[in-house]
């Protein structure tokens, strides 16, 4: 059983078609890259699979471990381990970044039945992870997502990431706003969580991201639907000849 | 902290449904129905009080006869029946209490649905408490420890037998009994509260509160609070209310004075649960409530914290008269609208004295069909040369069929001083509750982290306890509000 299953996905906006019949199958231990050009329903698939109002399928289906997530509300999916990264992270003004976390952790070892970590002990736990991605306690006490760079939003990304140990991770275009010094912070907070449980699905633009990222499998999503699927040479591939090339051929 | 985790859990397993909507079965004395001269005399008969004070009860009353209800508040409801009220309602129980023992059981039994057991060894810990039930103070807490630092903290009916000349000489100054209409009622028919004396150079060590409880069907509830702090003195005093469910309004018309003399800080806390009626603004309480502190020493000091989630309407403008040199008054307020609750909430700023510093921060959170107004006044004075006040008002809407105002008046008559206004209004965003989600919170959470950020400012004002209920409580007021 594959760990997520998306079979002929279908999705308007608008009453207009945007997925068309997408496929893809992810299993544990994986990386997928998703790469596509502007417009070709990257953010579309990555709203759809959290369950964000307004992103309902038409038609097909989605399953987490051979469970189907339509019936399931946004909270739903996530609890039960689907973490989006986002690519806009939304300001939340005096919400204080470690009580935010502490709820949303809260919320996810409760549905796994686990016991919730004390006040201290949360604490603790938090600046740990947190000094692997360089995000400092004076950031922790910010109000979420205000007044951060690029950088500081997608390090906090991460950071929550981190914390709910997802089993399902899509970042949606992660390296967008970022230098190279900020990705590499980022990408290595990523591939430390990388292990034989869980799975990353990466959506992006670029190939620049996928150094550092290395995936398993590249997909091209153009106008609504994979149209090619590969190992990473397929990134390369679209770094020197551009998406174009490959959508003509397809 | 065993009572105050207890007041949280109580505050917790609350549904969407107003919880403190029981009703106690006690059989009450009552007096006749209606207002007149002998019901004012009753009351001041029932509680054996001196002939001046009967004499300053009726002079309000006389007063009271000869004024207009005011109508200048953006709230809409239709005529009070001033003659279908009890005015003096009391639970039957022995007459003088000797120790927390003797309070009637069905009493303490009520407390503690309402998450404050009336027990001294473990009553939120470091927390004295008076219980005034309907028009009756039925037990105060911690008074020998208290009495131990020269401290009076006792019911004001008792204040009025064993220190007549503290109250007598304060009684009033701050609130004349002309003062409005609703204030001149409270005059002739109060019947209960709580009186505060800190003597010079005592800082209160534990925070002091009054738990109000209208229980009795067409009662009104008619307190009356007093304050003292001589010089160089520190007291933290919350007050909390709730009220049973019923079809028909009930009006609250309670009157706080303060009086803090030369570096001395009264910090009044106050959340307040009135049932807010149901839905479609069936009953509910009507709170209409004047509430003014004289910071009358040098430096001296008053801060209204207020968390308003209760009420069919709110009427209130807790206010500092800043006379002392250097005085600071300050007012942080959340005012929660939801369904068909309104409220018109704000506060004075009267600046006297030199070099008086001010600052309101309020915070109207508004949905369903709610109505929200802030309605505030700063008033720099010709003499009160140096001095600032700082206002800012943030108003929250979530849906589209609620409404937020600000009505600022600002009067400056002398040109050394410094005054600013800042305004807000924003919504609860679709990005924002799906970023929470996201994350596995689900919607009431989302909300209600939303909605508390938005309240930082004055929540941290709040002594930690009463600052945990607060939250849960915003949370639940605005449950089903969105989504």
């Amino acid at each position: 059983m594959s760990l997520l299953e998306i079979k002929n996905a279908e999705l308007k906006l608008d009453g207009k078609d945007i997925l068309k019949g997408l496929s893809l199958s992810v299993n544990k231990g994986e990386v997928h890259a998703i790469m596509g050009p502007n417009g070709s329903g990257k953010s579309t698939l990555s709203y759809m699979l959290a369950g964000r109002d307004g992103y309902e399928l038409e038609g097909g289906e989605v399953f987490l471990e051979g469970q189907s997530l339509s019936k399931m509300e946004a909270d739903e999916r996530a609890r039960s381990g689907l973490f989006l990264a986002f690519q806009y992270p939304v300001e939340l003004p005096g919400v204080g970044g470690i009580s935010f976390l502490r709820e949303a952790v809260n919320s996810r070892k409760k549905f796994l039945g686990e016991e919730e970590l004390d006040h201290l002990a949360f604490v603790k736990e938090v600046r740990k992870v947190a000094s692997k991605m360089f995000v400092k306690d004076e950031m922790l006490k910010r109000a979420v997502n205000v007044g951060f760079s690029g950088g500081e939003k997608k390090r906090f990304e991460i950071l929550q990431m981190a914390m709910l140990k997802p089993k399902i991770s899509i970042l949606d275009e992660t390296d967008s706003g970022l230098d190279v010094d900020a990705l590499k912070i980022v990408s290595d907070g990523v591939n430390a969580q990388r292990n034989e449980d869980n799975a990353i699905v990466v959506i992006t633009h670029y190939q620049r991201l996928l150094d550092y990222i290395v995936p398993d499998f590249v997909h091209i999503l153009s106008d609504g639907s994979i149209i090619k699927s590969g190992g990473p040479e397929l990134a390369l591939e679209v770094e020197k000849n551009g998406y174009a090339g490959l959508i003509n051929a397809a | 902290m065993a009572a105050t985790q207890e007041t949280i859990d109580k505050v917790k397993e609350v549904s969407s449904t107003y919880k403190y909507g029981f009703v106690t079965d006690l059989e009450a004395e009552k007096a006749p129905l209606g207002l007149s001269e002998d019901i004012v005399k009753f009351i001041s008969h029932k509680k054996k009080e001196p002939k001046w004070l009967l004499e300053w009860r009726l002079k309000a009353y006389k007063k009271w006869l000869t004024m207009e209800e005011p109508n200048w508040a953006m709230v809409d409801f239709p005529k009070i029946n001033f003659q279908d009220i009890y005015y003096y309602a009391a639970p039957k129980t022995k007459p003088k209490l000797n120790s927390l023992d003797e309070v009637d059981p069905e009493l303490l039994k009520t407390y503690e649905k309402l998450g404050i057991p009336i027990k001294e060894q473990e009553v939120l810990a470091g927390v004295a408490v008076d219980y005034v039930f309907d028009s009756v103070s039925v037990a105060t807490t911690f008074r020998e420890k208290l009495a131990k630092e020269g401290i009076i903290f006792c019911p004001i009916s008792e204040a009025v037998k064993t220190h007549p000349d503290l109250v007598k000489k304060y009684i009033g100054t701050v609130i004349p009994i002309s003062d409005n209409y609703y204030a001149a009622l409270n005059s002739a028919v109060f019947t209960d509260g709580s009186f505060v004396f800190i003597p010079k150079g005592v800082k209160c060590p534990m925070e002091l509160s009054t738990y109000f409880r209208i229980n009795e069907q067409n009662s009104g509830q008619f307190e009356r609070t007093l304050i003292i702090a001589e010089d160089n003195t520190y007291v933290s005093y919350l007050e909390g209310c709730t009220a049973p469910q019923r079809d028909e309004n009930q009006l609250h018309a309670a009157v706080v004075e303060l009086v803090a003399m030369n570096n001395a800080e009264i910090k009044y806390s106050t959340v307040q649960n009135w049932y807010p009626g149901d839905k479609d603004g069936k009953g509910g309480i009507y709170n209409f409530v004047t509430k003014r502190g004289n910071c009358l020493g040098k430096k001296s000091k008053i801060s209204w914290t207020q968390v308003e989630t209760g009420s069919a309407i709110t009427w209130k403008y807790p206010s500092c008269v800043l006379k002392g040199d250097d005085s600071v008054g300050e007012f942080y307020s959340v005012a929660v609208a939801n369904n068909a609750q309104q409220a018109d909430t704000g506060t004075k700023m009267i600046h006297i004295g030199k070099n008086t510093k001010s600052t309101i921060i309020s915070k109207g959170i508004s949905a369903g069909k709610a109505q929200n107004t802030y309605r505030g006044q700063v008033q720099i004075q010709k003499n009160a040369k140096g001095s600032r006040n700082f206002t800012q008002c943030d108003s929250l809407l979530i849906g589209d069929k609620c409404g937020a105002h600000t009505v600022p008046y600002i009067n400056q008559f002398t040109p050394n001083a410094r005054v600013e206004h800042e305004a807000t209004t924003s919504k609860i965003s679709e990005d924002q509750l799906f970023y929470c989600l996201q994350r596995g919170l689900d919607i009431e959470q989302a909300t209600s982290l939303i909605v508390n950020g938005f309240c930082k400012e004055v929540m941290k004002e709040l002594p930690m306890e009463f600052a945990v209920e607060a939250q849960k409580l915003i949370g639940i007021s605005l449950e089903g509000s969105v989504g």
